[in-house]
């Protein structure tokens, strides 16, 4: 029993930075039709930032988290005005390639500046973990764990009580009806891939101090980002939360009780099945690739 | 569609040139180096580099070898095994090295060694720990670090001190870490200590927490752990973030004990790690001058501390292909292959002499280093007296 709650701990704190990954990518699917392959780029731009910010120029723990959201959500606004708004109208296909070339290059710019060698970067939080019971947990991934869910209610709140969320999801259902009714839609393309990419780089910086920074921490992120997306339905932010919950519980499960061995493969196989069985995510309102 | 063409002809023009220009009258003697310098084993790799470099200019100071300067030609193998056996086959047919350092962890290794066999071309080995690579029959591989069997054995005179009655391991899921669970597992239920689970986890994995969970609710004692010290900086600190109490051993020697204290911080207290080279008991060394001049050279350059117990591999690797260039007469492969079996020195972590081992007529050569267990203790290393 004692081992079951650790696990459930492990798992929603997991779950948690999984969702702030998921949302971003699904909110720029769901509104551009861009598959966005530099999201774990974006991720490991907060990471680098944050060491950046807290180490290199010694600003405060957490004033550094949140310039490494404002430099993502900038570098997300730059890269949507330089590689994307020239595309608009081009096929998914094309986009898709543009970004896969984002990557490359931003990966390898990473490792051009900072080397190859990891980083880490020292919090102010006590070592010492927080002792409830027979569970345990450490104070930064108590601190990851609620700014992650405030990013989550955040982006929801946006998403559907704003008057910018809601030319967003007016763009979302109808692109072309939306402009016509006045909607500024290369506005609102840059809000939502400056949105994601914030998100990304916020789960990054959250993330870079708990574990180590390198430059090819974005690969796997991505991964994960792509699978909860598949998992929850794309364009939704609730499936996009639920999707990373799930996929941290399969692994955090199936690596405790299964084998540790298969950890990665556990989330796969839930994906496999949810293709095969609900091909169109479990939480998406309707059938959405053109 | 003309100046399609004639850019076209250019480029081939100067592609052709410069593969003119790569390999040269030889004036020097290369040496291949294949390590990670990216990647989950980016800081080991650079590391044993850096003390491979170390080892070059001390060479080249006193003169060369045969009256010639080595050069090391230096590739990143990027932690991937498919990388490895393409920088080798690059490194052999490109530079046209004689001989070859490498490719520091195991799998990366085993990728190679089809290629020394395909080419000819001799390999020393510094880092790898898996029995697989000299027990298979290749004999152009001389390695110098110590296999997890030879690691066990060495730990068996020491773990009942340490008061283990049952333990669960923790290891990278490739040829090392699995190569040590086997090893060490043997080796401990051949003296009456039970092993418990066997988890593993994936090289770029940096979350841990399910297996360590799994580990927490056990009933041993202790925990060993193999894998680098990127990977064993967040065991450590998540095995702390769970309140583990359990007695922690690491094997494998690339725990940079130093790093560890500096980036797991209280984390590193207590743990016990087992360890080929004790740089910081500089006199209790098998060489202490040798010692003390790497030690100082590697300060000299700005590296930190932390790395000398990696770096010493790629420095003594150096120094063991120069000596076997020296027997050897010439820089052709044959030679220096024969020449690997005449080396007989003082390493910095003990006697380099290589022993036959593997299937008849195809051994390869096993140096038997020194080990040493080392202990951290409010963020100092002792060598505790067992």
């Amino acid at each position: 029993m004692t081992e079951f709650l650790q696990h459930i701990v492990n798992m929603l704190i997991l779950g948690s930075t999984y969702a702030l990954l998921g949302i971003g990518l699904t909110l720029i699917f769901g509104i551009m039709r861009v598959v966005n392959f530099a999201h774990g780029e974006l991720y490991s731009f907060g990471a680098y930032f944050v060491y950046f910010a807290a180490i290199l120029l010694g600003f405060n723990f957490f004033v550094s988290i949140l310039i490494a959201i404002v430099a993502g959500c900038l570098l997300g606004a730059l890269i949507e005005f330089v590689l994307l708004r020239p595309m608009r109208g081009a096929d998914i296909d094309t986009t898709m390639l543009i970004m896969i070339g984002a990557m490359i290059v931003m990966q390898n710019g990473e490792q051009y500046i900072w080397g190859g060698v990891a980083k880490s970067v020292n919090t102010p939080f006590p070592q010492a973990p927080l002792v409830i019971g027979s569970v345990s947990v450490s104070w930064l991934s108590v601190f990851v764990f609620c700014a992650s869910l405030a990013l989550i209610a955040a982006s929801y709140l946006l998403i559907n009580k704003t008057k910018l969320g809601k030319a967003m999801r007016a763009t979302f259902q109808d692109r072309d009806t939306a402009s016509l009714m006045g909607v500024n839609i290369q506005m609102i393309y840059m809000a939502t891939f400056a949105l994601g990419s914030a998100l990304a780089a916020a789960a990054g910086a959250l993330l870079g101090p708990v574990y180590v920074i390198s430059p090819q921490m974005g690969n796997l992120a991505s991964l994960k980002a792509f699978a909860i997306v598949i998992l929850g339905g794309l364009g939704s932010i609730g499936g996009a939360t639920i999707g990373g919950f799930m996929l941290a519980f399969a692994e955090e499960m199936g690596a405790g009780y299964i084998s540790s061995g298969y950890r990665d493969a556990m989330g796969f196989l839930i994906i496999i099945a949810v293709l095969l069985f609900k091909p169109t995510g479990l939480f998406a309102r309707a059938e959405r690739i053109g | 569609m003309t100046k399609t063409k004639s850019v076209t002809a250019l480029a081939a023009a100067a592609l052709l040139s410069a593969s003119f220009a790569v390999p040269g009258v030889a004036q020097t003697i290369r040496i291949g180096v294949n390590e990670p310098l990216t990647g989950p084993f980016a800081a080991s790799g650079t590391y044993v580099v850096n003390g491979a470099k170390i080892a070059a200019d001390e060479v080249n100071a006193k003169g060369g070898v045969l009256g010639k300067k080595i050069e090391l030609v230096i590739e990143d193998n990027k932690s991937n095994p498919t990388e490895a056996a393409a920088v080798a086959e690059k490194l052999i047919t490109n530079d046209k090295v004689p001989v070859m350092m490498g490719a520091w962890g195991s799998s990366l290794t085993l990728a190679v060694m089809p290629k020394l066999l395909e080419y000819k071309v001799p390999m020393l080995v510094e880092t790898s720990s898996s029995g697989k690579i000299t027990t298979s029959g290749n004999p152009y591989i001389f390695r110098i670090s110590p296999p997890s069997s030879v690691e066990a054995h060495a730990f068996k005179d020491i773990f009942p001190k340490l008061h283990i009655k049952k333990v669960d391991f923790l290891v990278i899921n490739n040829d090392w870490g699995r190569g040590a669970a086997e090893d060490f597992g043997k080796m401990l239920k051949a003296n009456g200590v039970q092993v418990g689970n066997v988890e593993t986890m994936d090289q770029a994995a940096q979350d841990m927490s399910a297996q360590l969970s799994k580990m927490k609710s056990s009933d041993s004692d202790t925990i060993m752990v193999t894998t680098a010290v990127e990977q064993l900086t967040l065991v450590l600190k998540q095995a702390a973030a769970l309140g583990i109490k359990k007695q922690i051993v690491t094997t494998g020697g690339s725990q940079n004990p130093d790093q560890l204290i500096d980036q797991a911080g209280a984390a590193a207290n207590g743990t016990y790690h087992l360890t080929t080279f004790a740089p910081w008991f500089a006199d209790d060394t098998p060489d202490p001058a040798a010692t003390k001049y790497f030690l100082g050279e590697w300060k000299k350059r700005g590296f930190h501390f932390a790395g000398a117990t990696e770096s010493f591999r790629g420095y003594d690797g150096i120094r063991t292909i120069v000596r076997a260039i020296e027997k050897a007469g010439k820089a052709e492969p044959a030679a220096i292959k024969d020449g690997m079996w005449k080396v007989d020195f003082s390493g910095l972590n003990g006697k380099i002499k290589f022993e036959k081992q593997g299937p008849a007529g195809r051994e390869s050569g096993q140096s038997f280093p020194n080990v040493y267990l080392i202990k951290i203790d409010g963020g100092k290393i002792s060598l505790p007296k067992l």
